[in-house]
């Protein structure tokens, strides 16, 4: 493929779109990482598998309702509607049931945070294994008959049906920009500005500062800090299982361990950003994302991770609290 | 404090540590003697149960004593000076792709000068990297160390030089010569009997038989051991203690904290680029699938599981790690669900590990204790 400087300058339009839209999706899952770092400061390792969960509810989703529709807008958005509400309440599902199961009893127990990290790591592969042997599972209770149209082949990739057919709406440059890039890069700042409303602007948002701030000071003036943790996890599961949705009209298919390397990216977005910081996610994965295209443009595809990482390296070398540096969560020395 | 009237009960593994230590100098020196012979012949014993049946036992025994290698150097990084690195493959695929490039791909040396070679490139690459990282804070050196990981991988599959996706092939052996031939035990139910057709060959580095390649893996693994002792009852292994304690403070009390850590660091890189040596050496052929990321996971899962700050323990945690998964290979596809499971009931029922250190038991009692005395509870932070 070609590269270069020229070639970059050529297709800058090109570039920073898709660009952008591989940031929104960086951002919205990022949400999940610097919201519970902020509040526990814990690295949430299966935040990636609360993920690629939204993409398989989706997915299912629209083919139980047989597939994607032929009809008119209100039967897309209808369907679109139906995905969104079965990936994000798969998500959160899975984020609440993450909480419960693998990181409140050790925050009962006041273990250290590595354990935390460990049992994440845990939960991480038990949950991505679950949906990789799902033909094994359904098949050891007797169901893959039924449902062998959801189990088979669970190893390989699992296929969205194309809802939103591509169309490009208007021309930027030498750019059509498509409607799925709208929909995707405009639903990422739409679901960043409710969540920051929420946050700084509601009682519940409230309660999540201050725990983040000082959760023994907060659980002194009466904030229930597992409440406001199972929030947190809540406010994640659901960006995630948007941030599914929107990677499954873009991307179009998903895997059992889709979920690793966009995990990893997210995390890396996060605190390019400034973890704990909501903006901060959103910059950073924005950043993330047109770093990886413009590098990739220069020095070729083959090293877009690379260049990610190197990023993610430099900023911290000049900025280690992140570009827009940690608010969410408390000054630390 | 030991006059305080609440006294815990000791547990069974006190109780055993003191009645070995109370065993007379020679008893405990006859002791350490036959469990190393134990170790050395483990593959020549063959036993049943522990014996794998679907692989080389030498064979599985060799990874089990490289992974155990590998704990104790990424224990001097986490348990010792409290540093968490998640790309900890980095440096044993630096020490692997090292050894490759000049035994096979560009340079025909003999394996026993590109050893140390690239154990001094994997500790460059660790100071390469720990000078401009050691600063930045505790999370973010856990991310950035995973991306140091991901990115020496990456440059493995993008350069043609280091043979891209498909690897190096054909890489050099340790020299043999052949002095004598070991026979196999065979065990026919609780019978052993001697099998002179099923033999070890002192000292071939074969293909199919791996239980030299074990020999020596064992060999290095008791020396570093060994070191591993003597610097952690140094001066130096103190430092490390009170950084992790608490930077600020071992600061203000003289110690050089970032030279420790970095310290740390290289010495850790230092270790696993030898496991990665003596990994290629065995192999006879390396690709970037052999260090992804998920082995760095492996190996901080050894050695929390094992309990990181107690080098037995991380040994042990290593030990399981390597092994389970190779003698349980009938349930190939279900292991890493096991893995996972297992790795979160030991967070949640032991979360100090397997074998935590004394140190930490200590404390952990001390601070009981107190909390009795001044009548708190069970701290929940």
């Amino acid at each position: 493929m070609e590269t270069g400087l020229t070639f970059l300058l050529e297709n800058f339009v090109t570039l920073t779109v898709t660009g952008l839209t591989l940031g929104a999706i960086y951002a919205l899952i990022a949400l999940g990482y610097t919201m519970v770092y902020g509040v526990l400061q814990l690295i949430n390792f299966a935040h990636s598998e609360v993920f690629m969960y939204g993409t398989f509810a989706a997915t299912w989703a629209v083919m139980a309702l047989g597939g994607a529709p032929r009809g008119s807008l209100t039967e897309i958005i209808g369907w679109l509607l139906a995905a969104l509400v079965a990936a994000v309440a798969t998500s959160a599902g899975i984020a609440l049931l993450l909480e419960r199961v693998a990181y409140r009893p050790l925050r009962r127990r006041g273990a250290p945070r590595l354990i935390a990290l460990i049992s994440a790591i845990g939960a991480s592969f038990v949950l991505a294994e679950i949906i990789g042997l799902r033909d094994k599972i359904t098949g050891a209770v007797g169901l893959d008959d039924q449902l062998s149209e959801y189990v088979r082949n669970a190893r390989e990739g699992t296929g969205f049906p194309q809802i939103v057919k591509t169309r490009v709406l208007f021309d930027l440059g030498d750019y059509g920009v498509t409607n799925v890039d709208v929909i995707v890069i405009s639903s990422a700042l739409v679901m960043m500005l409710l969540l920051d409303l929420f946050v700084n602007r509601t009682r519940l948002g409230r309660g999540i500062r201050a725990v983040a701030q000082d959760s023994e000071t907060a659980a002194l003036m009466g904030v229930n800090s597992d409440r406001i943790v199972q929030l947190t996890f809540l406010l994640g599961g659901v960006a995630a299982g948007v941030a599914a949705v929107l990677y499954m009209i873009q991307v179009g298919s998903t895997r059992f361990n889709a979920g690793f390397l966009l995990g990893v990216k997210a995390f890396t977005a996060a605190v390019l950003g400034g973890i704990g910081n909501l903006r901060g996610a959103l910059v950073g994965g924005f950043v993330l994302g047109l770093a990886e295209n413009y590098g990739s443009a220069i020095i070729g595809t083959q090293w877009q991770d690379v260049v990610a990482f190197l990023l993610l390296v430099v900023i911290l070398l000049f900025r280690p609290t992140g570009l827009l540096g940690e608010s969410l969560g408390k000054v630390r020395t | 404090m030991s006059g305080s009237s609440v006294v815990a009960k000791p547990t069974i593994r006190q109780s055993f540590s003191a009645r070995v230590a109370a065993l007379p100098k020679p008893v405990k020196i006859a002791l350490w003697v036959g469990l190393v012979v134990l170790l050395y012949l483990l593959p020549v014993l063959d036993p049943p149960l522990l014996s794998t049946p679907d692989t080389n036992f030498g064979g599985v025994l060799f990874t089990v004593a490289t992974y155990s290698l590998v704990a104790l150097g990424l224990n001097i990084v986490i348990g010792y000076a409290g540093l968490l690195d998640l790309g900890y493959v980095g440096f044993y695929a630096v020490g692997a792709y090292t050894v490759a490039v000049l035994t096979s791909e560009h340079a025909s040396w003999p394996l026993l000068l590109a050893v140390p070679v690239a154990v001094v490139a994997s500790l460059v690459s660790g100071v390469i990297l720990g000078v401009p990282t050691l600063r930045v804070r505790g999370d973010y050196l856990a991310i950035v160390t995973l991306g140091f990981g991901e990115i020496i991988r990456l440059v493995a599959v993008n350069s043609e030089w280091l043979g891209s996706a498909a690897g190096i092939s054909n890489l050099g052996k340790p020299p043999s010569i052949q002095l004598f031939d070991i026979p196999h035990l065979s065990w026919d139910g609780i019978v052993a009997s001697v099998d002179l057709d099923d033999t070890s060959a002192f000292l071939v580095f074969g293909v199919v038989d791996r239980t030299p390649y074990y020999w020596l893996a064992l060999t290095i693994l008791l020396l570093v051991l060994w070191a591993d002792i003597l610097i952690k009852n140094s001066r130096v292994g103190r430092a490390w203690e009170a950084t992790r304690e608490d930077e600020d403070v071992a600061e203000l009390m003289g110690v050089p904290t970032f030279k420790f850590k970095l310290l740390a660091f290289a010495m850790g890189a230092f270790i696993g680029g030898l496991a990665g040596a003596l990994y290629a050496s065995k192999q006879g052929f390396i690709s970037p699938n052999s260090f992804l990321l998920l082995f760095s996971i492996l190996f901080v899962a050894a050695v929390v599981v094992g309990g990181q700050g107690n080098r037995w323990g991380v040994v042990a945690g290593a030990a399981l790690v390597a092994y389970l998964p190779e003698r349980f290979r009938e349930f190939t596809e279900w292991r890493v669900l096991v893995f996972g499971l297992a790795l979160m009931l030991l967070a949640i029922f032991r979360p100090q590990g397997l074998l935590p250190p004394r140190r930490s038991v200590r404390a952990r009692r001390l601070d009981e204790r107190l909390g009795a005395i001044e009548g708190r509870g069970q701290t929940n932070a």
